[in-house]
């Protein structure tokens, strides 16, 4: 069976709304969901919420979701929101 | 329903959570989460980003100081609107003012002196509980700290104050996330109860309980096993003493004890007067404003305002005016009453008056004296209010500073209202806050006034310090042939020599006699030939304070000259305790025992070595033998250095064959370890690595050629040169271990010395078992420079092992052209006999400060591993093989 992933650039402007639109394409994703964060700054508590509810979402449906290029004042908060773990890390 | 503070004083909030429904746990975890999240995201901002927002926050505060004055009024019938409106002015614009230059995010301060960096780090998720008597201004206070500080904070208001808190909790919190907090950043229980706090102060996300208010809470709190602000109840006393300007106290006591009808726990509760003042003071009240009662009249508030059952304040007295009070217990009093001013005679449960009383209710003690004055304050201070707040109004300094010796207050205000005082920033320099840290005595973790840097952790970044080292040599040293003739150039009345017999036998003591003045009245102290004794130094002494000595010349071998350096330290400086002086210490500069500055006599110590090794004629030690416990006591400071050194050659040529190999070892021994010291620095090394050069070629010839001058003269340099590198880097566990050996088998220190030094090369050379901290040295490198040394000696290899190989070899080979025994056994000693000495020894050693420059640090085990290879004695196959 073929991987299928998701491959999305974040825009700190809009990280809800990409995540959401992430989430819709979840469906026809196996294997894993690649979200770039490299010109996310800083994330604040609705694109926190969002990524908790994406990373359910993805994880309910067996979807490994892939944070990369996090700086680490944004890794510090998803380590202190305790969802760090639901999350893997690429550079 | 009116709750009160006193309420709380007496209910232990349980710490069970079982009644807690389903619906309700799952609202307070909504509640951490949302606060969770939005400290992580707090985590992400700037100084300038909080700062904005605090200004923010204050212009809003300000802006409803007096909505949420009359909300606070309405809800909780405590207080005064008005004054209740300055609260939360000065909760905002005060604290304000405090905060707004301080930095509380990333770098908030920096020692550049200490190479230290202080870095803010938020709490995360703070529970604080908030008082009725303060309601909205606790409020306000505690949001302005929390976003300075970047945490977020559930608030759990005092039940009959839920309302006007809620409401202050809204204003702020919307203002803070319009102008760019996160959302979520404070939240308010809704209509709490004790299980809600008793599930929130264990929840592992709350990072910090912050507590103001009652006793109860405060215990739960600090009981819930979670870092606790608990602040406790107070009970003010006051000294009014009788150099004070009763004017201006009574009306600073009417101001603070009116204050919000008393609702402040810093203000007055009993004020102790001065006999002499007592009737201006109480006439002086009475004019502003109190009623004064009569004893029956006190008898009355004594049952109504106090519970008899608990000694607390009555609910219904809290707050509420001195008119309404005198209203409730049937006492008459004029419309404009102010205060009530009971007059009491003692302090304690059978004087209810003399506990807190948070409304406008004063009681007041005449005192016959400063004395009794100060012990009922104290005892005022016992009765509930320890680590509180204390009063006192004087303009004697002495009074206020035994005031302030005597009472248990984390705030002792002088001259001003208790109250307003003690809120900081209006009366004095306090901090501004709206919680009382009342120390341990309180139950508290801190005395301060609770402020922005307890909502903070505080990382300390300490970078690696270059530590400051020296190189300290005596002042002047004169070297190389004939080089006594310097002795006339020193001016003295009365000098005394001390040398030993052989010395003055075969005319030393003349030659040196030619060099002083005639005019100089000169002794020749004899004495024996052996490490010197207490009481040869005691007999010295003696000599010298019979001399009125103001020179001392030590001419002979390292005994004889500390022997002299030990007469000196005792002959100016009586008051030295050398068995106190010899304490151990680990690291010179921070030593316990320090050696005495003050001297009564003064005489320079003219140093003559008559022997190449020990280097004591620049050194800043001296040792002594104790024989009644078998051991070497070492005395180190540089105050034991001698003024002058005369190191000349024609004394040492006469020096026989065994005598020359001992101290020439002693001498290589010294350079070695200082080379491979802790403390040792280039200036150590350049005269380690030169004396260890002079050693390896001149010694040999010096031993088999005595009279060959310049072989002499090069070692009798070569010793004082490597005294001048060990007296400022010191030695190692060789000499740990020679001094512990040498003393109690009596084998002289530098053939000691010899047993040894194979083995610690080879020890210092391997990796150590355990490293020895050392802040002068960049990682390990006592291999490396037994290589520069075998380098330096031209012995050949190519890699450090080899070279350390090398080096051994050809100091086993020295050893041997100087015809010493190569192992302990050589001498006679037997097995069972070293076996029963090594454990002794061991601790000797351990205790030793020779070692706390070495570089590997010796584990016991080990020194006693090394004293045995000693006594097994020679072979580099051995030595080196029983390194790796």
């Amino acid at each position: 069976m073929g991987m299928t992933s998701v491959l999305l650039n974040i825009d700190e402007r809009r990280v809800v709304p990409a995540l959401q639109e992430a989430g819709e394409k979840l469906e026809s994703t196996k294997g894993e969901a690649v979200l770039d964060f490299s010109s996310v700054c800083r994330i604040n508590s609705s694109a926190l919420r969002a990524m908790e509810e994406f990373v359910g979402v993805a994880n309910d449906k067996g979807v490994k979701v892939v944070l990369s290029g996090v700086n680490v004042g944004v890794y510090k908060v998803l380590k202190l929101a305790k969802l760090a773990s639901r999350f893997s890390f690429s550079k | 329903m009116i709750a009160r503070e006193a309420e709380q004083k007496t209910v232990q909030v349980p710490l069970a959570v079982e009644s807690l429904s389903a619906e309700r746990i799952a609202y307070l975890e909504r509640l951490v989460s949302q606060a969770k999240t939005a400290a992580a995201v707090f985590t992400q901002f700037t100084q300038e980003d909080v700062d904005r927002i605090v200004k923010a926050m204050v212009l809003a505060g300000l802006e409803r100081a007096q909505y949420l004055a009359g909300l606070a009024i309405e809800e909780t019938k405590l207080g005064v609107m008005e004054d209740k409106v300055i609260k939360n002015m000065v909760a905002t614009e005060f604290t304000y003012n405090y905060v707004k230059d301080k930095r509380t995010v990333g770098i908030i301060r920096e020692f550049p002196d200490r190479n230290l960096v202080e870095v803010a780090e938020p709490i995360g998720v703070i529970l604080s509980l908030t008082p009725i008597t303060n309601p909205t201004s606790t409020v306000l206070f505690k949001c302005i700290m929390a976003i300075k500080t970047r945490n977020a904070v559930i608030f759990s208001p005092h039940p009959s104050s839920w309302r006007c808190c809620s409401e202050a909790v809204r204003i702020m919190g919307e203002t803070a996330v319009k102008h760019g907090a996160p959302e979520g950043v404070f939240s308010c229980l809704e209509s709490h109860t004790l299980q809600d706090n008793a599930y929130l102060m264990r929840h592992k996300d709350v990072g910090l309980i912050d507590v103001t208010g009652g006793q109860g809470a405060v215990k739960a709190a600090y009981s819930s096993g979670k870092p606790a602000l608990g602040v406790g109840a107070g009970n003010t006393a006051v000294y009014l003493e009788k150099t004070a300007d009763v004017n201006t106290a009574v009306v600073d006591i009417i101001i603070s004890k009116t204050f919000d009808n008393g609702t402040i726990c810093a203000s007055e509760q009993t004020v102790v007067i001065d006999d002499e003042i007592y009737d201006l003071a109480l006439r002086k009240f009475s004019e502003l404003g109190a009623h004064i009662c009569n004893e029956e009249e006190t008898k009355v508030l004594e049952r109504t305002v106090i519970d008899p059952q608990t000694g607390f304040m009555q609910p219904m007295a809290v707050g509420q005016k001195a008119t309404d009070i005198a209203r409730f217990v049937g006492l008459s009093v004029q419309p404009n009453t102010k205060l009530l001013i009971a007059p009491i005679h003692g302090v304690g449960r059978e004087h209810p008056l003399s506990m807190e009383k948070l409304f406008p209710v004063l009681a007041v003690y005449r005192a016959r004296c400063a004395d009794e004055a100060l012990k009922v304050c104290v005892d005022v201070n016992h009765a509930g209010g320890l680590g509180h707040t204390a009063v006192i109004f004087s303009r004697n300094d002495e009074i206020i500073h035994k005031f302030s010796e005597v009472m248990n207050a984390g705030r002792i205000i002088v001259n001003s209202p208790g109250s307003i005082g003690a809120l900081g920033a209006v009366y004095n320099d306090l901090v501004p806050t709206f919680s009382f840290g009342c120390g341990t005595s309180g139950g508290n973790s801190t005395t301060d006034n609770v402020n922005v840097f307890h909502y903070l952790n505080i990382k300390r970044v300490a970078r690696r310090t270059q530590a400051h080292m020296w190189f300290r040599v005596p002042d002047q040293i004169y070297f190389n042939m004939n080089a006594v003739e310097n002795v006339r150039q020193f001016p003295s009345q009365s000098t005394v020599i001390v040398t030993n017999p052989a010395l003055e036998h075969i005319g030393h003591v003349d030659i040196v006699r030619r060099h002083i003045s005639p005019q100089t009245y000169v002794h020749v102290l004899v004495i024996p030939d052996a490490e010197p004794e207490i009481k040869v130094v005691v007999q010295g002494v003696e000599t010298l304070h019979f001399y009125k000595a103001d020179q001392i010349i030590a001419l002979g071998g390292g005994s004889v000259i500390d022997a002299a350096k030990i007469m000196k330290l005792k002959y100016e400086s009586p008051e030295a305790d050398l068995e106190e002086l010899a304490a151990p210490f680990l690291d010179l500069r921070k030593r316990v025992v320090q050696y005495p500055t003050e001297k009564i006599n003064r005489a320079r110590l003219i140093a003559i070595p008559t022997t190449s090794g020990t280097g004591s004629e620049v050194t800043p030690f001296a040792v002594l033998t104790d024989k009644e416990r078998g051991r070497k006591v070492t005395l180190a400071d540089y105050s034991l250095s001698p003024d002058v050194a005369i190191v000349d050659p024609q004394f040492v040529l006469t020096m026989p064959k065994g005598l020359t190999a001992d101290t020439g070892i002693d001498c290589l021994t010294h350079a070695l370890e200082a080379g491979v010291s802790n403390y040792a620095s280039p200036y150590t090394d350049s005269n380690a690595m030169q004396a260890i050069r002079l050693v390896f070629k001149y010694l040999p010839i010096a031993y088999e050629h005595p009279r060959n001058e310049e072989a002499r003269c090069m070692m009798h340099n070569a010793a004082c040169i490597a005294a001048l590198a060990f007296s400022n880097a010191s030695v190692g566990v060789n000499h740990a271990l020679a001094h512990a050996f040498g003393a109690r088998f009596g084998v002289a220190h530098g053939r000691a010395n010899a047993f040894m030094l194979p083995h610690v090369i080879a020890y210092n050379a391997a990796v150590p078992t355990k490293f020895m901290p050392s802040p002068y040295q960049q990682g390990y490198v006592a291999h490396k420079k037994y290589a520069t040394v075998a380098d330096l000696l031209g012995l050949g290899g190519h890699t450090v092992d080899e070279k350390v190989r090398k080096l051994i070899a050809a100091t086993e080979n020295l050893l041997d052209q100087l015809g010493f025994p190569r192992s302990i056994a050589e001498l006679g000693i037997s097995r069972e006999e070293f076996e029963r000495a090594v454990p002794e020894m061991t601790k000797i050693a351990f205790d030793d400060p020779s070692w706390r420059s070495n570089p590997r640090m010796p584990l016991m085990s080990e020194l006693v591993e090394l004293f045995w290879k000693a006594y097994q004695g020679r072979g580099l196959a051995k030595v080196v093989g029983a390194s790796q």
